[in-house]
C-alpha cells in the first residue's frame, strides 16, 4: 500500500516536471513560429522582389500603380524617428541615472523609481495623441515650417517614453559597482561628481551601453507614436521637419486597409517585419550579452 | 577661485542638473495627463460608455471597444497566466545548469525585446490565417497572451529567485518532494512578487495596439461580441481611430477615452506597487 502510494507520489512528480518543462519550451515555439511564419511569407516575397533591389531601390511604392520596393526609405525614417529619440533619452536618462544611483537618498530613489515607470507605463497610443496634438503644435510655434505629421515631435516622445528604460538599466549598472571602489576614491579626496564620472561610469560602462543599445531597439520596434504622429510618407530623408515613414508605421498602415491575403502587397509587411525583427534581434542579442558580462565581473 | 571650490560648486551644479533631468520626465508625465483631461473631460459621461462608435463625434461612445478590452484581457490572461507562471517555476526550480538551459533563457530574453508588431504578424499567419481563427478574439487573446509570455516569465523568476534556499532545504529534510516544497513553501512565499508581475504585464497588454490592428482587429463595431469567434475591437484601437480622423470633434472622444485607458493602466500600476511594498514590509527573511 505505501509502495502503492510512493508510486504514484513518483508519478505525479514527473508529469507535473514534464507539464512545467512544456511551459517553458513554448518560448522557443514562439520564436520558431515567429521566424517561420516571416520567413514563408518573406521567402515568397523575394520571388518577385529581388533581395538587391529590396535593399537598393530608393523608392517604396508598393501601393501605386508604379511599384517599387526599396526599404530605404522606410529605414531612413525608423533610423530618423531612433536617432532622435536616443538624443533625448540618452543625456536625460544617464544624467537621472547617475543622479538616483550616486546622489540621492535611499528614500528618494523609492519615490522616484516606480514614479518614473510610469512613463513607461503609458500606453503607446496615448504617446501618439501627445506628440500629434500637443507636441507638435507647440513646435510650430517655435518651428512654422514643421509639417503636421513628422519625425521630429514623434521622435522627441518616443525618447521620454524610453527614459525609464534608461534610467533603471543603467542604475542598476551603476549599483552593481563594488562599493570598495568608491571608497577608495573618497579616500584620496575626491568628490562626488569624480566618484561618478572617474570610477563608478567607466565601470559600469558594458551595462550602461547594453541599456543604450536596448533603448535604441525599443525604439526601432516602437510603432504607435510614429503610425500617429510621423506621417505615411516614406521619403529618403533626414529633415526632422517633414512627413515620414517607419517600418512599422507601414505594417499598420497596410494592416488598417483591405490588402487581400496573398498578393504582395500583403507580403510586403512580412518582408518589413523580417528586417525589423532581424534588425532588433542583433541588437537584443548584443545587449544581452553586454548586460551578462558586466554580471559576470562584479557578482 | 581655488580648485576645490571650483570642484565643489561642480559637484553641486551636477546634482541640480539631475534633479532636473528626473523632474523633466515627471513633469512631461503631468503635462500630459493634464492635456487629456483639458481636451477630453467635457466629452466623459454615461452615455460615454454606453453608446456604439458613430459618425457624429458628440454621439460616439466606447461601448464596443471596453467590452472587447474585457474580453481580450480575460483570454490573454487565462492562457498567458498559467504558461507563464509555469514557465518561469520550472526554470527556476526544476531546470539544471545546462545548455537547453542556457538557450531557452537567452530565447526569452530575446522574445522581451522583439517588437509587438511582430507577435502582431506572427498572430496574423499563425492565428488568423493557419488555423483559420479569422480576426477573432481568440485569436487576439492568443497574439497578445504570447507578447506577456517573456514578461510573466521574467517576474515570476525574479519572485522566486527571492525566496531564500533554506526554506527550500527545510522542506525537503522534513521529507516533502520537489513539487510539495513549490507548491506549499515556494509559491505561497513568492506569491505577492508573482502577483505583481501578473498586474504590470496586464496592465501592458490593456494598451497594445499594434499585434491587434496587424491581425486585422476591426476599428468600427456597432455590435458585442457574443463568443470566442467573433470579431472585436478594443480601446486602444478606438482611441487609434479616432485621433486618425480628419475631423476635430473625434479628437475629443479620443481624449475621452485615452483618460478611461490611461485611467486603467495606472489604477494596474498603482495596485502593482502597493502590492509590493505590502508584501515587502510584511516578509523579512
Amino acid at each position: 500500500m505505501l509502495l502503492k502510494r510512493r508510486v504514484l507520489l513518483k508519478i505525479k512528480e514527473t508529469l507535473i516536471e514534464r507539464l512545467l518543462f512544456f511551459c517553458s519550451l513554448l518560448s522557443v515555439f514562439t520564436t520558431l513560429g515567429i521566424i517561420l511564419v516571416l520567413s514563408f511569407e518573406t521567402f515568397e516575397f523575394f520571388k518577385e522582389v529581388p533581395v538587391l533591389k529590396f535593399l537598393t531601390d530608393t523608392q517604396w511604392t508598393p501601393l501605386f500603380i508604379n511599384k517599387h520596393f526599396g526599404i530605404l526609405p522606410l529605414l531612413s525614417g525608423t533610423f530618423l524617428t531612433t536617432l532622435i529619440a536616443m538624443l533625448v533619452a540618452m543625456p536625460v536618462g544617464l544624467v537621472g541615472a547617475v543622479y538616483l544611483s550616486e546622489y540621492s537618498s535611499l528614500k528618494v530613489r523609492n519615490i522616484v523609481k516606480p514614479l518614473l515607470e510610469i512613463l513607461a507605463a503609458v500606453p503607446t497610443v496615448v504617446y501618439g495623441y501627445f506628440a500629434l496634438l500637443f507636441l507638435t503644435p507647440l513646435l510650430k510655434k517655435i518651428i512654422p515650417s514643421l509639417s503636421g505629421f513628422n519625425a521630429l515631435s514623434s521622435g522627441m516622445v518616443m525618447g521620454i517614453m524610453i527614459i525609464p528604460l534608461i534610467v533603471s538599466l543603467s542604475e542598476d549598472a551603476m549599483r552593481a559597482v563594488p562599493m570598495g571602489l568608491r571608497e577608495g576614491a573618497y579616500a584620496v579626496g575626491s568628490n562626488r561628481l569624480q566618484v561618478s564620472f572617474r570610477i563608478v561610469l567607466p565601470a559600469a560602462l558594458s551595462g550602461i551601453i547594453a541599456a543604450f543599445i536596448l533603448a535604441v531597439s525599443r525604439a526601432i520596434g516602437e510603432t504607435m507614436i510614429v503610425a500617429i504622429a510621423a506621417g505615411q510618407q516614406p521619403k529618403l530623408t533626414l529633415n526632422p521637419l517633414v512627413p515620414v515613414e517607419t517600418i512599422t508605421a507601414y505594417i499598420v498602415q497596410i494592416s488598417l486597409g483591405d490588402t487581400p491575403h496573398g498578393t504582395l502587397e500583403y507580403r510586403t509587411i512580412f518582408a518589413c517585419g523580417m528586417s525589423l525583427f532581424i534588425l532588433t534581434f542583433i541588437l537584443n542579442m548584443l545587449s544581452f550579452k553586454l548586460k551578462r558580462r558586466f554580471q559576470e565581473v562584479y557578482e | 577661485m581655488n580648485r576645490k571650490s571650483r570642484n565643489k560648486r561642480l559637484d553641486k551644479g551636477f546634482s541640480i542638473l539631475g534633479i532636473a533631468s528626473i523632474a523633466f520626465g515627471l513633469i512631461v508625465l503631468l503635462v500630459l495627463i493634464i492635456d487629456v483631461f483639458l481636451d477630453g473631460s467635457a466629452r466623459l459621461s454615461w452615455s460615454f460608455f454606453t453608446s456604439f462608435p458613430s459618425r457624429k463625434p458628440e454621439l460616439a461612445g466606447i461601448l464596443s471597444a471596453w467590452v472587447g478590452t474585457v474580453w481580450i484581457m480575460a483570454i490573454t490572461a487565462l492562457i498567458a497566466l498559467p504558461l507563464g507562471i509555469g514557465a518561469g517555476i520550472y526554470l527556476e526550480e526544476y531546470a539544471g545548469k545546462n545548455r537547453l538551459t542556457d538557450f531557452i533563457e537567452i530565447n526569452i530574453a530575446n522574445l522581451a525585446g522583439v517588437p509587438s508588431v511582430i507577435y502582431g504578424l506572427l498572430g496574423l499567419g499563425l492565428f488568423v490565417r493557419y488555423f483559420n481563427l479569422d480576426r477573432s478574439i481568440l485569436a487576439g487573446g492568443l497574439t497578445l497572451a504570447l507578447l506577456i509570455l517573456p514578461v510573466i516569465i521574467l517576474s515570476t523568476r525574479e519572485a522566486l529567485r527571492a525566496v531564500p534556499f533554506s526554506i527550500r532545504e527545510a522542506s525537503y529534510a522534513s521529507g516533502a518532494t520537489r513539487w510539495q516544497t513549490v507548491r506549499y513553501q515556494v509559491i505561497p512565499a513568492a506569491f505577492g512578487s508573482i502577483m505583481t508581475g501578473v498586474i504590470l504585464a496586464m496592465s501592458r497588454a490593456v494598451g497594445e495596439t499594434a499585434p491587434l490592428i496587424t491581425i486585422g482587429a476591426l476599428t468600427y463595431i456597432a455590435f458585442l461580441p457574443q463568443g470566442l469567434s467573433d470579431p472585436f475591437t478594443v480601446l486602444p484601437i478606438q482611441i487609434f481611430n479616432w485621433v486618425s480622423r480628419p475631423q476635430k470633434g473625434f479628437f475629443a472622444n479620443a481624449a475621452a477615452g485615452i483618460i478611461v485607458l490611461l485611467g486603467l493602466t495606472l489604477i494596474m500600476n498603482a495596485a502593482a506597487i502597493l502590492l509590493r511594498h505590502h508584501y515587502q514590509k510584511k516578509i523579512r527573511w
